[in-house]
């Protein structure tokens, strides 16, 4: 009797596809080496490259654009059929404003100090192109569910860039860690820190180089 | 005075690209001809100029705390500070749009050939940039004025420059990893290095 349930429920779930099937991995894989949106995509650069200075602010950036990635692409998915396509982009960044406000105003209650540090930057997450691109790209033209796995891989692939673009900034720009002194912990407390790399042209630098090492690998060319 | 320094000051030394990384997205993508460049930097000066104003009177007249005071003394205690993001960018994406008939109507040639990159500039981050840091810096509006016309102008030098060094570095040999973006970074980079040497300049 049992085994003959399990057998009927096994049918019927047959045509569903299972949570995490491989093409909704690779949906989620993707953007983080091949597809990522930093370095292949070339979006969302603005961002990338003024508060990766420090670790921390750019941990709190990556939060906050992961999490209106996720909402605003199931939003946006929620929405796709009932939005005109010539007013779209009006309505996508509606949706994206709204989203980018609320991350803004939770700052502001919980994490003064941050709000402080990030300054004009969260509201830049609007334009953020990676947001307004995986609504355009994806959102506009499949499920809420695998909209929601996009966001998550587009949101991790941007978070990772920007989080080791920060650690070497951080590192030889302040010699710290989450502003903890590395050098200074492991006995070298005069350690020649670069100003350069505070500066905005450290991070041009330290993207280039990483876009360099990350294509070697990946072998992708740009012609 | 005070306003002609505005203006230089944020062409060369507060520069939309090299100091605050804004408008990158379109920088890097639009920046292989010069010619497109060129048409793409006039519309981003042309929109910052008008943007930065009108929200400017927004952010007076109807989004700072106690701005709706004009309308009554019930109204001056209201604060709608935190729609100032979506007013902001509706402004921006509705000044998009008529730049974009205009361009359509009289250069159809410059529309074919900035093609998605036109509607893009709605999500410019220089745009809505501009307009945050108006804000944060208390500018008159005449200082406002000037401002978005300088950011805008700092921005088409910058899209200008980087277009013509790319347009030679066709045919330069580069690694294939570095091909593209990463040798585009880097020339930003150093290109970056050369207007710090505004700096210290005191206006």
């Amino acid at each position: 009797m049992s085994t003959e349930a399990a057998e009927a429920t096994e049918v019927q779930k047959a045509p569903a596809e299972p949570l995490l099937s491989k093409r909704r991995r690779k949906i989620m894989s993707d953007p983080l080496n091949e597809d990522n949106p930093i370095t292949v995509q070339v979006l969302g650069i603005c961002s990338a490259l003024a508060i990766t200075i420090k670790m921390e602010p750019t941990l709190v950036m990556s939060i906050a654009v992961i999490a209106v990635i996720v909402f605003a692409n199931l939003i946006i998915s929620l929405l796709r059929n009932l939005i005109p396509g010539r007013v779209r982009i009006i309505v996508q960044l509606a949706v994206i404003a709204t989203l980018v406000t609320l991350v803004s105003e939770i700052l502001k209650a919980y994490y003064f100090d941050m709000y402080k540090v990030l300054g004009a930057f969260v509201g830049l997450i609007i334009t953020n192109c990676i947001v307004m691109g995986r609504l355009e790209a994806f959102a506009m033209g499949n499920k809420p569910y695998d909209s929601i796995l996009d966001g998550l891989g587009s949101g991790f692939g941007y978070a990772w860039i920007i989080l080791v673009v920060a650690f070497f900034r951080e590192l030889f720009g302040s010699g710290s860690i989450f502003d903890f002194k590395v050098f200074a912990a492991l006995g070298w407390e005069n350690f020649p820190t670069n100003g350069l790399m505070v500066d905005s042209i450290g991070a041009f630098m330290v993207l280039g180089i990483l876009i360099w090492v990350q294509r070697s690998k990946t072998g992708y060319v740009e012609h | 005075m005070d306003i002609f320094n505005i203006a230089l000051k944020a062409t060369f030394i507060d520069n939309m690209i090299f100091a605050y990384f804004l408008g990158m997205c379109s920088f890097l993508a639009v920046s292989k001809k010069v010619s497109t460049a060129f048409g793409l930097g006039m519309a981003v000066i042309f929109v910052l100029t008008i943007t930065v104003p009108v929200n400017w009177l927004l952010q007076e007249y109807v989004l700072k705390e106690g701005a709706l005071a004009w309308l009554g003394a019930d109204f001056a205690t209201i604060d709608l500070t935190f729609l100032q993001f979506i007013m902001f960018i509706a402004v921006i994406a509705s000044m998009v749009q008529l730049v974009e008939m205009i361009i359509e109507k009289f250069s159809p040639a410059l529309y074919g050939s900035l093609g998605i990159f036109l509607p893009l500039i709605a999500v410019n981050c220089a745009i809505l940039g501009a307009s945050l840091f108006m804000v944060q810096r208390d500018y008159t509006i005449a200082q406002a004025t000037a401002y978005g016309f300088g950011s805008g102008f700092g921005w088409f030098l910058a899209i200008i420059a980087l277009a013509a060094i790319r347009e030679k570095l066709k045919y330069s040999s580069v690694p294939d990893g570095l091909k593209g973006l990463g040798i585009t970074m880097l020339i930003t980079g150093l290109m970056g290095l050369a207007f710090k040497s505004f700096i210290g300049i005191a206006l």
